[in-house]
């Protein structure tokens, strides 16, 4: 169903009330001196900081040079997390001894937080790109490899004895049955993924690398410069909500032929 | 020479950890390119009869085989027209009929002909590349028709093909299929409840009882429709009007009529 441009205006009217409700509280509570405008500095401190730190290096680095670090790290985290995931959890529900093998071990991992594995991420690949790297795939593995198991175990039988009947193979039924009938819940899986994975990122910069936004926070935290940190938190944000708008892209390209 | 036999059927369905006989004592041979229908009531195991020679489910006890061979798993030498179609919705319709083609490792250029030649006798030109959500019912189940038949099967099983589509549509398709089925003769399974569908298209009506599914009575329509010139007419209204069609239609009505009295307790 499409919203009429009547809806969109009157939805974007609230969404505006919203945020100027939220900044009016916020410039309230500073200038009744509640807080101390050291601790919570004003929104427009907040902004221009965020524009000079596109020009002005803090930590070493210009901040979109931190977010490319960031990014670095994100893409090689989430992309293993995908690579590895997304074929395992198929294969996991199309052979029941792989499923046998891997759901006792990964159910006692998966509960583990990302920011856990920070020591011997640590440890094992260093600080630079392999440790962030490792916390990255530890925090989007998991729905990854749930949500393409799911979606192959949820497939309509139909599909499959279809697939059977025409003497399709067990790789083509796997690549052009089950894939397909499982992109769904697998996209599913990658937004609760990239997601998980940002949160992660952030969470291994803030103890484990030497650059990155994670990082420009830290820095920002010792140099008790709290509109810095409110600048990298802005911008986390705002990259996050990017990634999930690419990855809802991706979906409705890769579902244009499916009803709904 | 393909033909399909049942020698002594029976099929036992575990529910709750009670045994449920579904089918009984089923014994039938369908000969080389005859179209057989089985009609029977909702439950009686017509659907597993067809699903057995697909290799989709198995006998409990007894053997189905094609062609003297027992069925042991489902393969494109027995194509099978499911009830809700069952394309891919991630492929085209080229694709679709296209999919099985490939699986027997068919050159591309052999491909490309079979599927241009039933897509022709289907009626489908122009939409090579639409998808199956962009076609009506109808369309979607003649493609299912067409990746059956392109696959030159042995045997072809169709379960309830016209159950899901509205009543005009299901005539249409009615009057394709035979005319396809007496242009191209292949042995035909052909399950339905709707009796003046199986009298219209079948050789045989095969009556099944209710459960435990077992054969109440076979009748020959090939006989009758070939001494009363059912074939002449193009239209199945005209078939329908025949007082030999009506006569063989009341009779197996009244037969299915006796199951569900029985049925009702």
């Amino acid at each position: 169903m499409k919203a009429s441009a009547k809806d969109m205006f009157g939805t974007a009217k609230l969404s505006l009330i919203g945020l100027m409700a939220f900044l009016g509280i916020w410039y309230l509570v500073d200038l009744s001196q509640l807080v101390s405008t050291k601790f919570l500095p004003m929104p427009h401190e907040v902004l221009l900081k965020l524009i000079e730190l596109f020009h002005i290096p803090f930590a070493g680095n210009l901040l979109q040079d931190h977010m490319m670090a960031s990014l670095q790290r994100y893409f090689w985290g989430f992309g293993l997390a995908v690579l590895i995931g997304v074929p395992l959890g198929l294969l996991m529900g199309w052979f029941r001894w792989l499923d046998d093998v891997v759901t006792p071990l990964f159910d006692s991992v998966r509960f583990i937080a990302p920011v856990a594995w920070v020591p011997f991420a640590a440890l094992w690949f260093g600080t630079g790109a392999g440790g962030p790297t490792l916390i990255i795939f530890a925090g989007a593995f998991p729905p990854c490899l749930i949500n393409a198991y799911r979606g192959a175990k949820g497939i309509e039988v139909r599909y499959l004895e279809a697939a059977n009947m025409l003497g399709v193979g067990s790789f083509k039924t796997i690549t052009e049955v089950l894939l397909p009938a499982a992109i769904p819940s697998i996209i599913a899986g990658l937004r609760i993924g990239a997601g998980l994975g940002w949160l992660s990122l952030v969470g291994a910069e803030l103890i484990a690398a030497s650059s990155g936004m994670g990082y420009l926070i830290v820095k920002g935290q010792a140099a008790v410069a709290t509109e810095i940190v409110m600048a990298g938190m802005l911008s986390i944000g705002f990259v996050g909500v990017l990634i999930d708008v690419a990855i809802r892209k991706m979906e409705s390209f890769l579902l244009r032929h499916r009803q709904n | 020479m393909s033909t399909i036999e049942f020698k002594q059927v029976t099929r036992v369905f575990k529910r709750d950890g009670e045994d449920f006989l579904t089918i009984d004592g089923f014994d039938l041979t369908v000969s080389d390119q005859e179209f057989v229908a089985i009609v029977g009531p909702s439950g009686c195991g017509k659907t597993t009869c067809m699903r057995m020679v697909a290799g989709l489910e198995f006998p409990s006890t007894g053997l189905v085989s094609v062609s003297n061979k027992p069925v042991i798993s489902p393969g494109p030498d027995r194509a099978v027209v499911f009830q809700q179609f069952a394309l891919f919705p991630w492929k085209s319709v080229f694709d679709n009929i296209d999919f099985g083609l490939r699986a027997k490792g068919l050159p591309q250029e052999k491909r490309y002909e079979i599927i241009t030649h039933y897509i022709g006798l289907m009626n489908l030109q122009g939409y090579e590349s639409a998808y199956p959500h962009e076609l009506s019912g109808g369309m979607q189940q003649r493609v299912a028709i067409a990746r059956a038949y392109a696959l030159d099967p042995d045997v072809l099983l169709m379960d309830e093909p016209f159950g899901a589509l509205d009543a005009q549509t299901r005539v249409v398709m009615q009057e394709e299929l035979v005319k396809l089925a007496r242009r191209n003769p292949r042995t035909v399974l052909f399950i339905t409840h709707a009796v003046e569908e199986a009298v219209y298209l079948a050789d045989r009506v095969v009556v099944m009882t209710s459960r435990p599914g077992k054969i109440k009575e076979i009748l020959d329509v090939k006989s009758i429709r070939e001494a009363e010139g059912w074939d002449s007419h193009s239209k199945i209204e005209d078939v329908m009007d025949l007082a030999s069609f009506v006569h063989l239609r009341t009779r197996i009505w009244k037969s299915l009529r006796e199951e569900h009295g029985s049925d009702d307790h």
